[in-house]
């Protein structure tokens, strides 16, 4: 009941992501990359990890804020960074909220297939919109406005954006970790250990789902917002089944319902896409499949969990102390 | 007679053909001890679903302190004073026995919607737990993984988690269930301490637990009230012991 506490190893994160903007300064894009993907991976590891929400069309709600930015910006009707980013939130929220109400009537088989429709059809309306949405080409160059109206989001070094993703990580996290250790996440616990319990307490189990599932679809969305922001690019590849998997890949490959599980999976993902596949830039992924398989068979809780597991281990063999 | 906390009158349920409870008229007073026996297939826990709206009757009506609650959904009477326990246990196995009993007060308390402070400084929520942990002899278990424990203590926290919810009317379907005989007694004895007031209806298939614990007692067979009474009139009544009791009837009522 003492696990809201802040624990000393929690700041390492941080000191990581700083440390890194100063030892790699050529490698500041991937790291924009890196930290959207682990905001990603905890929103959906809000949904999946602590309410149980079985979900595989996530991407749309990254997607639905990553064009919240792309065609304000495009368009030039809305540049500025933070306030874009709230934007993101909002549509992606709303989405997520709507299409909660219809979705989490239903669980297992049904929810799935149910969530990966929602995708497919923004997907589809974001292709057939090639008006406004730049088709399967995109939205290139977006202009982002300075931070501030100071810093402005260089596409060459992308120092700024980093720093503002970061920033925002750090935002959204903190936010996060409130809300699983609060009584609201308690009962979301509840909800994935036995929801028909929960119906049997008296625990409102629709609303609370709603809600969650509202939130996290806000917050893959300011994820999605930042990608546009941080590359100044957006494209279909936002909301497909591809970024929506991958996405589970990373929460299940570093540990879902454990918070630091989305940072633990996006480090090694991209670490793996990016320096395997330039070894291996055809079979790269073969390796990622291995690893995916040793994984469920044997460290069912991700590696965050396995690590978990072998410290216990190593603290009863030292003996209570 | 005392006051009615619960009444069902003409409540049905028909699945498909089948009718698994048929026009059931039902008293449960305030503070009673009542039991609910029957053979398997007779409709007891269909009945206990009517009852707590995880299942809407086909016919009748559900009253709780006289107001119609029929179409009242299972979290609303939950709310209204009906808690229940479940046959199979519905526990939440990941989380530590204290952790179940906080989400149950959380619950009642009307807190488990609040989003921005620790469910851990809820120090009050967290001592009304663990002095319900206490009264039923879990307290040294509270820091436990349910699914550590031995089933009898899961079925103590299956019990704990009802009870958290002060409730008014406490349904609990074969508390006992499963529980090796020499730690059944275990449960008894935290069903016996229950607070007085509560309403109290129970199935049960072991007739010393239902002599020792009811005052009264209702027979279902095949979905319908076969015979309602006093233990002592229950037990001398020729038809139940033919019906429901069999030949086991001789070794069941010892007295």
């Amino acid at each position: 009941m003492r696990r809201h506490r802040l624990r000393w190893w929690e700041a390492l994160p941080w000191i990581a992501g700083i440390v890194f903007y100063f030892a790699f300064p050529d490698y500041l894009g991937f790291g924009c990359e890196l930290l959207v993907t682990i905001l990603f991976a905890l929103s959906l590891d809000l949904a999946l990890g602590y309410a149980g929400i079985i979900t595989l069309g996530h991407a749309a709600f990254f997607g639905a804020g990553a064009y919240t930015v792309g065609m304000l910006a495009s368009y030039n009707i809305w540049t500025e960074p933070i306030t874009g980013l709230l934007l993101a939130a909002l549509v992606a929220g709303a989405i997520g909220f709507l299409s909660g109400i219809v979705l989490l009537r239903t669980r297992g088989l049904t929810l799935l297939m149910l969530t990966l429709c929602i995708m497919a059809l923004l997907e589809q309306a974001a292709n057939m919109g090639a008006a406004y949405t730049g088709g399967f080409d995109g939205l290139p160059s977006l202009p982002i406005a300075p931070l501030f109206g100071v810093f402005d989001f260089s596409a060459l070094y992308a120092d700024t954006q980093y720093l503002f993703a970061l920033a925002v990580l750090f935002v959204c996290f903190l936010f996060v970790r409130i809300l699983v250790y609060s009584p609201f996440g308690q009962s979301l616990t509840g909800i994935r250990e036995n929801v028909s319990r929960m119906h049997a307490i008296g625990s409102p189990v629709r609303r609370r789902l709603i809600v969650c599932y509202t939130i996290s679809a806000a917050l893959a969305g300011v994820a999605g917002g930042l990608l546009a922001q941080t590359t100044a690019y957006v494209n279909l590849a936002v909301l497909g089944l591809d970024r929506a998997a991958t996405v589970l890949i990373v929460l299940i490959l570093g540990g879902y319902g454990r918070l630091y599980g989305a940072f633990i999976g996006a480090v090694i993902y991209l670490a793996l896409e990016h320096f395997l596949a330039q070894v291996y830039p055809t079979a790269w992924q073969l390796g990622l499949g291995l690893m995916l398989v040793v994984i469920a068979l044997f460290a069912r809780n991700g590696i965050l969990g396995l690590a978990e597991t072998l410290w216990r281990r190593y603290e009863n063999r030292r003996g209570p102390s | 007679m005392t006051e009615v906390r619960l009444e069902t009158q003409g409540l049905s349920r028909h699945f498909g053909a089948l009718v698994a409870v048929q026009g059931i008229d039902f008293k449960l007073a305030a503070g009673a001890r009542h039991a609910l026996i029957g053979p398997n297939g007779a409709g007891k826990t269909t009945f206990i679903n009517l009852l707590t709206g995880v299942l809407p009757p086909t016919h009748g009506r559900v009253l709780l302190g006289g107001r119609d609650i029929t179409s009242t959904a299972q979290a609303g009477r939950v709310k209204l004073g009906i808690a229940r326990t479940f046959q199979i246990n519905r526990l939440f196995r990941g989380l530590s026995v204290l952790e179940n009993v906080c989400i149950a007060v959380t619950e009642r308390a009307g807190a488990a919607g609040s989003m921005f402070y620790p469910a851990g400084r809820r120090g009050d929520l967290i001592a009304e737990a663990m002095e319900l942990l206490r009264t039923l002899k879990l307290a040294d278990a509270a820091r436990h993984r349910v699914s550590e424990l031995p089933y009898g203590r899961q079925r103590l926290v299956e019990l704990a988690i009802a009870i958290a919810l002060k409730p008014e009317v406490l349904l609990l379907d074969e508390p006992a269930a499963g529980v090796p005989s020499a730690e059944s007694h275990i449960i008894l004895d935290a069903i016996e301490r229950l607070p007085e007031h509560i309403a109290v209806l129970i199935i049960e298939h072991d007739m010393d637990v239902v002599f020792r614990f009811a005052k009264r007692i209702t027979v279902m067979v095949s979905g319908a009230v076969f015979a309602e009474g006093t233990p002592r009139e229950i037990e001398a009544n020729p038809q139940v012991r033919e019906v429901y009791l069999g030949q086991a009837a001789q070794g069941a009522f010892h007295g």
